[in-house]
């Protein structure tokens, strides 16, 4: 358990970095096609609305262990199929790159549905409030509804970004050295699979804790100047 | 643009339906249609029917787990709301501490860890192995069953601590007033009023369990994602086993949340 080379602490640390690393990327990625997502099915035209539907209809009906599978070996085949056809060289997709993707792409249905609703919850005079005054779409996505759907929507986000962390796990079966994978290494070598999986368990125990107190803080920004409501905010 | 929708965001479920099938709609079916179609013809199939027998007993194994650990881990839940809401603290406290636990850490490791963790360190006792507990101890399919039903309980049991508190608590002293015994007004009144309450959030755990038992397969349980990975390995056939796989979870997806929806319909009154 020593952090030094004999012992496999230090294996642990970078495949919890690396879960982190990942677990921050697809959440952010995932946010950012969450918002347009939910715009999408908002504001935009039949197919687009019909489309986002199926879209996050399947995610969310199908496992993410199939979804990583398909998405890991279609996405890498896909980009090699397009580079070789641009008479480029075939590429090693980083592990890296290709979990953040898989997961943001997975993360993106869910976040969809909760900003959808967490604009939805938005006051509709506020908008109108907003159009009366000549604001430009992008100018009222920024000022009026982001800030005012954060306080609806950050329960929601908050339990995907803890679903964000502990999916990063689902990349062991691919084969990504993230911190499950790491320990199953560890464990497999030393024989001590009980210490090394309780050890990994702590780990992801902390960071869901330590999550904890951070979403508490940040609800209690993006509140801040709302009527207190027991039970409000979902 | 948004007053329409709006609009067609307020009619009601009867004039939805006819509404429903629009044009683009039917565009998009036919281009639906067609990627199936193309599929069917330029994807390789010919490998379903070696693998019928085995893809069936495959799907028959995910149902079965999913019935086994969801009634198992619903039964776990609920003394475990319960004792979160009415309980004295030294039982509220450790169920507290074990949703927490179950709920941050990762499903894929908590298995791992009884599976090889547990599983390495049973044989070392003498009475285990002597026990008679010991030919399923050696399988993996206990400890898959015990880690979901765990994991079912600590999700389902904060759920059901939600559902619990929220039962209006004139209802109870109305059942007491009746003369019921506690027991009576739990199985009675607050049990099937908690339950009623949060069943369409017991309609999305349970969709979550579906899509939780392919961990499994990393046991060596052959369920239908095993299938789909064997076949993989076996012939070196990547997406069609993958997107079958994909098509099967959501049609049981679909059979759960139609379920739970008659369930829903059949409940008396509706709650506020």
């Amino acid at each position: 358990m020593a952090l030094e080379p004999p012992g496999w602490g230090g294996n642990l640390l970078r495949g919890l970095t690396n879960s982190v690393i990942i677990a921050v990327g697809a959440f952010g990625f995932g946010l950012a096609i969450g918002t347009g997502g939910a715009y999408g099915k908002l504001y935009g035209g039949p197919i687009t609305r019909d489309l986002l539907e199926v879209y996050t209809t399947i995610v969310r009906a199908v496992p993410e262990l199939v979804l990583i599978l398909l998405l890991y070996f279609a996405g890498t085949d896909l980009i090699n199929r397009v580079l070789e056809a641009f008479g480029y060289a075939r590429i090693d997709v980083n592990g890296l790159v290709a979990g953040i993707w898989v997961l943001a792409f997975v993360q993106g249905a869910y976040s969809t549905e909760v900003i959808r609703g967490a604009i939805l919850a938005i006051p509709q005079g506020q908008i109108e409030a907003a159009r009366a005054y000549g604001m430009s779409p992008g100018l009222l996505l920024r000022r009026i509804t982001l800030p005012a759907m954060l306080p609806f929507a950050i329960p929601g986000l908050a339990n995907l970004w803890l679903i964000a962390t502990k999916d990063t796990a689902l990349l062991a079966i691919v084969g990504f050295s993230e911190l499950t994978q790491e320990t199953r290494t560890a464990a497999g070598q030393t024989k001590a699979y009980f210490t090394f999986f309780m050890a990994a368990g702590v780990l992801y125990l902390l960071l869901t804790l330590f999550s904890n107190v951070i979403i508490a803080q940040v609800e209690r920004w993006a509140r801040r100047g709302m009527p207190r409501i027991a039970g409000g905010g979902q | 643009m948004s007053t329409t929708h709006t609009a067609s965001g307020l009619v009601d479920t009867a004039a939805r339906a006819s509404l429903w099938l629009q044009p683009h709609r039917i565009v998009l079916i036919a281009v639906a249609l067609g990627l199936v179609a193309s599929a069917a013809i330029f994807m390789r199939w010919d490998w379903i029917p070696a693998y019928y027998d085995l893809a069936l007993r495959g799907i028959w194994r995910t149902i079965w787990i999913l019935i086994v650990t969801g009634i198992l881990g619903f039964a776990l839940a609920v003394p475990l709301g319960l004792v979160q809401v009415t309980g004295p603290r030294w039982l509220a406290w450790p169920a507290n501490a074990f949703c927490t636990v179950i709920r941050g850490t990762p499903l894929l490791l908590q298995l791992w860890l009884l599976y090889y963790g547990l599983g390495s360190l049973f044989p070392q006792f003498p009475w285990v192995r002597d026990s008679f507990l010991w030919p399923y101890l050696r399988q993996a399919w206990p400890y898959a069953v015990l880690a979901l039903t765990l994991s079912v309980g600590g999700y389902v049991g904060e759920v059901m601590r939600g559902a619990f508190a929220g039962v209006p608590r004139g209802q109870l002293e109305a059942a007491r007033a009746y003369g019921m015994r506690r027991r009576t007004v739990f199985r009675r009144i607050w049990l099937p009023q908690a339950i009623y309450s949060v069943l369409p959030t017991l309609t999305g755990e349970v969709v979550l369990l579906l899509k939780a038992t392919p961990l499994v397969a990393t046991i060596t349980v052959v369920d239908i994602y095993a299938v789909a990975s064997r076949v993989r390995q076996d012939t070196f056939i990547v997406y069609e086993p993958l997107l079958l796989l994909a098509l099967i979870y959501l049609c049981i997806t679909g059979i759960i949340v139609f379920a739970f929806r008659k369930l829903e319909a059949r409940i008396p009154a509706r709650l506020g």
